[in-house]
């Protein structure tokens, strides 16, 4: 005889229309049960619980989805790719395969793209912190830095005097663009005239080679036409330094910020519904730079500095549920042993989150809760659930970017990074942490 | 209208979803509801319905009576049953 079901308080629902948009849409909610025809089961099994998966398949598709899309309409394009957004190596890998160049911003992610290969002259280096010791190892390497600032600019020219090199240089710009934060701590101000400062003071300076210029808007920017802004101002700036200055251009670089098919806590709308096509940027950015008055053949390269619209939809969290409990307030919590420290993108995304198998029952109110013993421990706010079993799992959605960067090692160990083929082969990219892992680097103070 | 004809036609399926094709709501319901609602569209009284829970499901240590008065007042402001119900002794 099978098992009586576990009593719980009575409860009925009423459907909202509104409801269903606020918490989540129940009706297109499937259990996840494979990954890239990999069951869920099988893989909780060989690497245990909680556990990042990432498709291969995904992360190939999108980048070729990008690539593609903007080669239609602008003949010369570089994606570099933006190491801090995931920089595990197997994932930059499979970039770089694709014919991706790096772009980094420390010593440690700069090193991480040449130990995997990547050459020096295919990097570029952004960022408001190069020492001097950093471009005395990346500028006669061939590395192209963006500058931020003059103290950069003055300890640039000063590694070109002493290492008798002429580096190629881009310098960093920011701008106003409507509907966008102004992340004007960054690189040199367009608007009030800088940049155009900078320009000059490497023309007189007369020992780094202006060879582009980028301007990264900010992340997730939801709407392409930011870019357009942005795009015309950088080519606006470009026309004028070829014709006053003589300066010809080898890139464009536009830098990051697509969005992703997430869902910000302050958005209304699901990614899904909400998130630009790639085409709707690329035709953006192509409209601007079709104001470029170069001729053909020395029209700049456009680079993109794109992360996590690349690399979200490609990567999963598989976590199980512990726990269930009931609010004061009528709601539900399910505990789960992935919490805040693995999945930091909780701070800014309402993720999207299903069960790893079949279910029945009443979707109600829920909130999930880590595994931590902090009351900021919640890895998704209010959602409609299904009820859940200790021991059932759930798959976290879209959560490839940022988390196997910014996690953070804390009460618990990390958790292993699964890389799923293209032919449905799995292997751990990243193993558990463990004692011996995380204790390496201590040691015992000798007196005590 | 009596509360015993309203909930005579509510469609109620295995699954806990519930029609009231007097507004054309629906409804999602869980088990121990399901149990209540059924009990309740065969006119059972509160002691078969109690009954039914308790051996309808594991054992909790839940105060059924409260339970069941708690899902009736949940009942009565989704209008399903008139305001002046309550399940007999
Ligand atoms: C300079 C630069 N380029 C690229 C990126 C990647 O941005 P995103 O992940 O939003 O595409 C960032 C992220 O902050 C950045 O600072």
């Amino acid at each position: 005889m099978s098992p009586l079901p576990a009593y719980e308080r009575p409860l009925i629902i009423r459907h909202e229309s509104g409801l269903m948009n606020k918490f989540s849409r129940v009706q297109s909610m499937r259990p996840m049960t494979h990954l890239d025809g990999v069951a869920v089961a099988e893989l909780m099994e060989t690497y245990g619980s909680p556990l990042f998966v990432f498709s291969e398949k995904t992360l190939v598709e999108r980048y070729r989805e990008l690539r593609d899309v903007f080669s239609l309409r602008y003949p010369k394009v570089r994606i570099a790719w933006s190491y801090k957004t995931n920089y595990l190596d197997s994932i930059a890998r499979v970039f770089h395969k694709e014919g991706a160049w790096a772009e980094v911003v420390s010593m440690f992610e700069w090193e991480k793209a040449r130990n995997l290969g990547v050459p020096a002259e295919q990097i570029h280096f952004n960022g408001p912190y190069k020492p001097k010791a950093v471009l005395d190892e990346v500028l006669p390497a061939g590395t192209i830095i963006h500058i931020d600032h003059f103290d950069e600019l003055a300890v640039a020219e000063r590694v070109a005097v002493e290492k008798g090199i002429r580096p190629k240089v881009a310098i960093r710009i920011n701008l106003t663009a409507d509907g966008t934060p102004q992340w004007s701590r960054f690189g040199f101000n367009l608007e009030n005239g800088q940049a155009h400062d900078a320009v000059m003071r490497i023309l007189t300076g007369d020992r780094l080679e202006l060879t582009g210029l980028h301007c990264h808007l900010g992340t997730f920017i939801l709407d392409p036409d930011a870019y357009r802004q942005s795009a015309t101002k950088m080519v606006d700036f470009a026309n004028r330094l070829r014709q006053e200055q003589g300066i010809t251009l080898s890139f464009i670089d536009v830098g990051g910020g697509f969005a992703s098919h997430n869902t910000l806590k302050a958005q209304y709308l699901p990614g899904d519904q909400a998130t630009p096509s790639f085409s709707r940027y690329a035709e953006a950015i192509s409209d601007a730079l079709g104001k470029l008055n170069y001729p053909p053949r020395e029209m700049p390269t456009l680079v993109l500095e794109t992360g996590r619209a690349l690399v979200d939809d490609a990567g999963y969290l598989i976590a199980t549920v512990q726990a269930n409990k009931r609010l004061p307030d009528g709601r539900r919590a399910l505990i789960v042993d992935a919490g805040v420290n693995v999945l930091f993108t909780s701070f800014w995304y309402k993720h999207d989150v299903v069960p790893a198998q079949e279910f029945r029952g009443v979707f109600e109110p829920t909130i999930l809760y880590g595994p931590l013993c902090m009351n900021i421990d919640v890895v998704r706010d209010t959602l409609l659930f299904p009820p859940l079993n200790v021991g059932d799992q759930i798959v976290f959605r879209t959560v490839g970017a940022y988390n196997v960067t910014q996690w953070m090692q804390f009460i618990t160990y990390r958790p292993a990074v699964v890389l799923i083929s293209q032919n449905g082969q799995h292997a751990a990219i990243r193993k558990r942490e463990d004692l011996e892992i995380v204790r390496g680097p201590e040691q015992m103070a000798p007196w005590l | 209208m009596d509360g015993h004809n309203k909930l005579r036609d509510l469609a109620v399926s295995d699954s806990g979803f519930v029609f009231d094709p007097y507004t054309g709501s629906t409804f999602s319901v869980n088990l121990t509801g399901l149990t209540i609602l059924r009990g309740l569209k065969e006119g059972h009284g509160r002691e078969d319905i109690v009954g039914e829970l308790q051996t309808g499901f594991a054992a909790g240590d839940a105060d059924y009576h409260r339970d069941l008065d708690e899902f009736v007042g949940q009942l009565r402001n989704q209008g399903l049953l008139p305001l002046d119900f309550s399940v007999e002794r």
